[in-house]
């Protein structure tokens, strides 16, 4: 049932209505509303009731198990909620002096040295509101850099083919030809594709290592020489830095540029999707262009770096400085987990990833890369399953659900077919992961004995299987009162 | 080790059943040279009691303030139940709905948000929200620009919030856009003349609805101009006055687009994010609408349930042909936005619009009661901010009562040449008449240079807000 269809004319929350003697007001008639606002008119409890009982009808990171590959759906823990939700942080207007805001500069300045040593970049700037935005900021820096030296002819951006939309989809909004590149049978770049396509015209190379096939890059240095070579830039898409996290630094690789996605890496909560933050970093040479505010230090006083005194910047990206209580977040994890912590969440990724990949392996499922090591994820094929069976990866993910555990990652990336992408983090214990094994071994059995059960997940989950078909052709987007039965 | 619940035993037994000696050898794939770095530059782990104090006593420095900045984000109360029920676990660490079987909380709440924002912007349908006002702006210039299909040229009046116009510059800048300025007229609105004379072959016109100096626009004459001219008419409002203001779709003919930030919709201030960015468009306009949709539908038993829709659009199927590159949208804010309309209701939400723009009347007649100060467009009416001309170096003003505990307001010197003595203030319905009367007290102080009250150290604990 909709909060609309609980709503009752007249009834309404005066704890929440300021009283108001209102003076007479000089805006003219014209300008005044004259379609009635739907918003229901419901008592306090009955909203308390039906938002609590809607939450109920997730699944979540604090509910269930959550490996959706590439996504980095760990534990956020509680103390990062708590502590940059304080009121002197939650009620301070962003247009505030400076000389009021120092406890949280201080914060995010320290939040950007950390993300510079882990990084190994020589700037970071934390004002983009997303990963998507980050990658906007990344390009765009390529785009001024090249602009800079007068390097004109540059119009095209290097993407390999198993890369995320975002890369291309970015790639296009910042002015660019997108050149997909393949990967070979190992899921490495395939040289001899990327040194046809680098030329006079490569203004950079876009790049996910550890990839979104689950495995890191074998030639990243080789890769790197030949990007640099050819005049390009190298750009790092940070979605999966958790796998490498403290023990490689992506400067160190040779790239130029890098964005992070702290609602993975730096366990700020997903939100049932947003808000995130998505901070860049860049090598010396792009310092200039570095997307403002940024937070600066002098003598112990913090302060905003704006395009007053970074004339290059590529500008602003959002109204004001960003998504701060995202970064608060993300500053409390980092220093709880600290510098001996780092290092051991890749450790602990990785192990839980191989872990499972070699006990699903052996139940019969798939690897799609068997001969590599899994790095935080791994990518599964269900051809072969589909083949003998019919039951599709959609199936699986539909009947996990039912069996307590959210869905990984289906269907992506593109290039290989019924593929599910598994990511576990390093916050699952063994019994979790051996959980999730016995219910991947009774999908198996049952896809070999009877494959209708999974076709009809799920079962036991609020809802039957969703018509998306449906949902485009009859597009309710939104609910009409009149439309009241 | 935070957060890793691996026993030693644990450990042993999972690189045994890998069959490799130990972790490192799982990073074996990586080049010998690349790893192992010093992290020299990173604190060692401190507990969470240590971090609780450290950020504790940042907070307590940073807050206390009795505050009159608005210029696009506003205090107003929030009830305690909507972020009591927004940070419970199941939506604050859920992810973006693709299982919709396992999200149909999450949906069903984007929906009952599509159909809130719908109806106050007078629209038939929104999306499930962008990053913020600015960047929701910019997206709409782009969709804009899409729809028109022949025309690159958009006008962007000088009364749209400065950091609007910035980031616009910045997002729109690679696609050979032209953002062509309006000046504003000496009542601090759009000029229309301008308006006429440039609208033949722009593809859109912005329409900000209280303008960044919070005055009412002529947004009838404004909409109709830019449908009569073929061009798109783009609405940039404050969600919290189109509960009181004509909406978008009720300004002449109806806007195509509407944007605005959502901030004002139960969202602390915060220093600036996160908020969220709402939008919203005719139906015909659906498919070139950039950010996640929910649409209602059926699960294969015939009851209701909801899903992602129209994916089609989005970058995760059509690449570098997608309408944008956003992939998420801003689930949590848009969570407690939609507890706190649920909250409110139609009146309430009316009640706080009218109420902020009681205050604000209030306080602009109480200070341009001050010798030396008065309102630069004493004729415009205003929805719930004002801006004001000072005899006094406004720089100076501010510190003097940031002293005394007092931000009193948004120097527009900052963004607009030529009005050093500019300060934009606003009152919302948090602001009682003792508030408006001790801001007041210490302007006409200031101001005027008496003494009287010789300025002493405010932030003593008694008279700290909490």
């Amino acid at each position: 049932m909709l909060i609309f269809e609980r709503s009752k004319p007249g009834r309404t929350n005066s704890a929440h209505m300021p009283v108001v003697s209102t003076p007479p007001s000089d805006v003219p008639e014209t300008l005044l509303r004259r379609t009635p606002l739907v918003l229901p008119e419901v008592s306090e409890l009955q909203v308390v009731r039906h938002y609590t009982r809607l939450s109920q009808r997730n699944f979540a990171i604090d509910t269930h198990f959550y490996p959706l590959g590439s996504c980095t759906m760990k534990y956020n823990p509680r103390i990062a909620n708590r502590l940059a939700m304080l009121p002197g942080f939650l009620d301070r207007h962003p247009l505030a002096p400076e000389t009021t805001g120092q406890g949280m500069l201080a914060s995010l300045f320290e939040l950007q040295e950390i993300l510079r040593e882990v990084t190994g970049m020589a700037g970071v700037s934390l004002t983009p509101m997303a990963g998507a935005q980050g990658e906007f900021a990344g390009v765009a820096m390529i785009r001024a850099y090249h602009k800079g030296r007068h390097d004109e002819g540059r119009d095209q951006i290097l993407i390999p083919k198993a890369a995320h939309g975002t890369n291309p989809a970015t790639a296009a909004m910042c002015g660019y030809e997108v050149r997909e590149i393949d990967v070979d049978d190992q899921g490495d770049i395939d040289l001899a594709a990327l040194d046809a396509a680098l030329g006079p015209r490569t203004a950079g190379l876009m790049l996910t290592n550890p990839s979104t096939l689950g495995v890191f890059d074998r030639h990243i240095l080789e890769i790197a020489r030949r990007v640099h070579a050819a005049g390009g830039l190298l750009y790092y898409d940070g979605a999966n830095l958790n796998a490498i996290l403290g023990k490689v630094k992506p400067g160190d690789m040779g790239f130029d540029v890098i964005h992070l996605n702290l609602h993975k890496t730096f366990s700020t909560p997903h939100g049932g999707g947003g808000p995130g933050a998505g901070p860049v970093g860049v090598a010396e040479r792009l310092l200039p262009f570095l997307p403002v505010p940024y937070v600066g230090e002098t003598r112990g006083q913090y302060h905003w770096i704006t395009e007053k005194t970074r004339p290059q910047s590529i500008g602003r990206l959002s109204t004001f400085m960003g998504n701060t209580g995202v970064l608060l977040r993300a500053y409390v994890y980092a220093r709880v987990v600290g510098r001996e912590g780092m290092p051991r969440i890749a450790d602990y990724a990785t192990l839980n990833a191989n872990y499972l990949l070699v006990r699903l392996a052996r139940l019969g499922y798939e690897p799609a890369y068997p001969k590599r090591r899994a790095t935080h994820e791994f990518l599964l094929t269900l051809k072969t399953l589909k083949e003998r069976t019919g039951v599709t990866a959609t199936d699986v993910a539909k009947r996990l659900l039912d069996k307590g555990f959210h869905a990984p990652t289906v269907y992506f990336p593109l290039m290989v077919p019924e593929c599910l992408l598994i990511e576990p983090t390093e916050t699952e214990s063994r019994e979790e992961l051996d959980a999730f094994v016995t219910a991947m071994e009774e999908i198996w059995r049952e896809a070999h004995e009877s494959p209708e059960v999974l076709k009809a997940a799920p079962e036991r989950l609020p809802v039957r299987r969703v018509d998306e078909v449906r949902a485009a052709r009859g597009l309710d987007l939104a609910w009409r009162p009149e439309a009241r039965a | 080790m935070p957060f890793i619940p691996h026993t030693p035993d644990d450990t042993r037994s999972m690189l045994e059943a890998i069959d490799v000696d130990g972790i490192a050898a799982l990073f074996e794939e990586i080049p010998a040279s690349l790893r192992a770095q010093s992290l020299a530059g990173v604190p060692p782990a401190v507990t969470e009691r240590e971090i609780g104090r450290l950020m504790h006593e940042r907070a307590f420095a940073d807050g206390g303030f009795l505050t009159f900045i608005g210029a696009g984000a506003y205090e107003h109360h929030i009830p305690a139940a909507v972020w009591e029920i927004t940070t419970r676990g199941e939506f604050y660490t859920a992810y973006t709905p693709y299982q919709a079987e396992a999200s149909q909380g999450t949906l069903q709440l984007l929906y009952e948000f599509q159909t809130m924002i719908a109806s106050l912007t007078g629209l038939e349908v929104a999306n499930a929200s962008l990053y913020d006002g600015a960047s929701a702006l910019a997206e709409a210039v782009l969709m804009a620009v899409r729809l028109h299909g022949s025309s690159r040229r958009v006008l962007m009046p000088e009364t749209v919030h400065p950091y609007y116009r910035k980031v616009v510059a910045t997002i729109v800048g690679a696609q050979s856009i032209t953002l062509e300025a309006l000046p504003m007229d000496d009542r601090g609105r759009t000029a229309l003349a301008a308006v006429t004379e440039k609208l033949p072959g722009a593809a859109a016109l912005v329409i900000p609805q209280p303008n960044f100096f919070g005055l009412l626009e002529d947004v009838h004459e404004m909409a109709s101009a830019a449908r009569a001219a073929g061009a798109l008419a783009i609405g940039v409002v404050n969600p919290l006055a189109c509960a009181w203001l004509a909406p978008p779709g009720e300004w002449g003919p109806g806007c195509d687009i509407a944007v605005g930030e959502g901030q004002p919709l139960g969202v602390p201030l915060s220093s600036g994010g996160p908020y969220f960015g709402f939008m919203a468009t005719r139906r015909e306009h659906v498919r070139q609408m950039p950010g996640r949709l929910v649409g209602r539908t059926a699960d294969a038993a015939g009851h209701e349930a909801f899903t992602l829709t129209l994916q089609a659009r989005e970058q995760h199927i059509r690449r570098s042909k997608a309408t944008s590159n956003i992939c998420t949208n801003q689930g949590l804010l848009v969570t407690a936005a939609t507890i706190h309309m649920a909250l409110l209701g139609p009146a309430g939400l009316r009640q706080v619009a009218l109420a902020s723009h009681a205050n604000t009347a209030r306080l602009v007649e109480r200070l341009t009661q001050i010798p030396g100060v008065e309102r630069a467009f004493p004729e415009t009416p205003f929805f719930h901010e004002a801006a004001l001309r000072i005899k006094a170096p406004v720089g100076d003003v501010l510190r003097a009562l940031e002293a005394q505990g007092i931000l009193g307001g948004y120097p527009l010197g900052e963004t607009y040449p030529g009005w050093e003595d500019g300060l934009l203030v606003c009152a919302t319905e948090t602001k009682t008449e003792a508030d408006i009367a001790h801001f007041a007290e210490h302007l006409e102080r200031i101001v005027t240079k008496r003494r009287l009250d010789p300025p002493c150290a405010y932030k003593d604990d008694n008279t700290r807000r909490a």
